[in-house]
């Protein structure tokens, strides 16, 4: 394992990340500016954005603070609304199974929408990956967890300098098509994609982003109906 | 409750949650069905988080020529359908998306 192929790796998986912040760095100032107008300060904000490290987590719990909800309705809020990393921590785990522990545990930490959506992209280029392909994980991870913090920070001190009419949050859903693209590779994938799309449309409403879990579960069902009959 | 034990709670329990798999892999066989189940995640969970983002709008449906993500949302499909490049997708999605504002 050439000390190259790892820095290679981790700045290939921080470039690939990149674009990813148009749409992080604006959402992290929100958030910041918003923390504070829920009460928490500016040290109880900040700190949460690298306790929980999840935008939508973040968000609902500093909505519940605001409205002064007991703690065990914002831990269960929270918890929940994450429970989609499951399903992440699910898929990328056969290709960390090589590694030591403290990668894993390090990985974990890193497990979010943005970082996943990129780390599985690598994976599934690569099947068999030929070495390090963990540094790229860690960069793309670590550049996305710096820029959440330092964007946090932004809104804690600047407020949203960002004008929403940019609508740079969009920018997000751009780069998820940009990596969902890529992986509709046979008839199983792609309608396994559209049927949880369509699902999520019609679950939007419920609490707590079940409705992406929900749709998820009747993507992958739909995947696996017509992968075994083919 | 204090803030920091509801944070820190919070936050375990979201580790918790990314770590299960990851840490518990190698400790039972996974079925088959779940391994291939398993492709399937990552264009059923992006498109889950796509679909919603382009076609609601405060929380309502929106299939409409008003609502100029659709036509960002295609003219990135094709671009990255055709290129391959998120760079690429991102920017011709913006423009597009800035563009039917501006014109519709």
């Amino acid at each position: 394992m050439s000390q190259t192929g790892r820095t290679k790796e981790f700045i290939t998986g921080m470039q690939d990340e990149m674009p990813i912040l148009f749409g992080v760095i604006p959402f992290g100032m929100i958030y910041g500016a918003l923390a504070l107008d829920a009460g928490l300060s500016p040290v109880e904000a900040q700190s949460m954005s690298w306790i929980i490290f999840g935008g939508s987590a973040q968000f609902i719990s500093t909505q519940l603070f605001e409205v002064g909800a007991p703690g065990f309705v914002i831990i269960f809020t929270a918890a929940v609304v994450n429970l989609r990393h499951a399903l992440y921590s699910a898929s990328v785990a056969p290709y960390l199974q090589k590694l030591s522990s403290r990668w894993k545990f390090i990985l974990a930490y890193l497990l979010t929408d943005e970082a996943y959506a990129v780390a599985i992209n690598r994976y599934y280029r690569e099947h068999d990956p030929v070495c390090c392909s963990q540094y790229y994980f860690l960069g793309a991870g670590l550049l996305l967890w710096t820029s959440w913090q330092l964007s946090t920070l932004a809104g804690i001190l600047l407020g949203t300098v960002v004008p929403e009419s940019l609508s740079l949050d969009f920018s997000l859903a751009l780069i998820f098509i940009a990596l969902m693209i890529p992986l509709l590779k046979d008839k199983p994938s792609l309608a396994s994609a559209i049927s949880a799309g369509i699902t999520a449309l019609f679950t939007f409403s419920l609490p707590y982003k079940l409705g992406l879990i929900l749709a998820a579960m009747v993507g992958v069902i739909v995947g696996m109906i017509l992968e075994s009959r083919t | 409750m204090n803030v920091w034990l509801i944070l820190i709670a919070a936050g375990l329990l979201t580790y918790i949650i990314r770590l299960s798999f990851i840490l518990t892999y190698n400790y039972f066989t996974m079925p088959g069905w779940l391994q291939k189940a398993l492709r399937f995640v990552p264009p059923a969970v992006l498109s889950a988080i796509i679909l919603p983002e382009v076609f609601m709008m405060d929380g309502d449906l929106a299939f409409t020529l008003s609502n100029e993500r659709i036509f960002a949302a295609l003219a990135s499909v094709l671009v990255a359908w055709k290129f391959r490049s998120v760079v690429l997708t991102v920017v011709t999605g913006m423009v597009v998306l800035y563009l039917a504002r501006y014109l519709l």
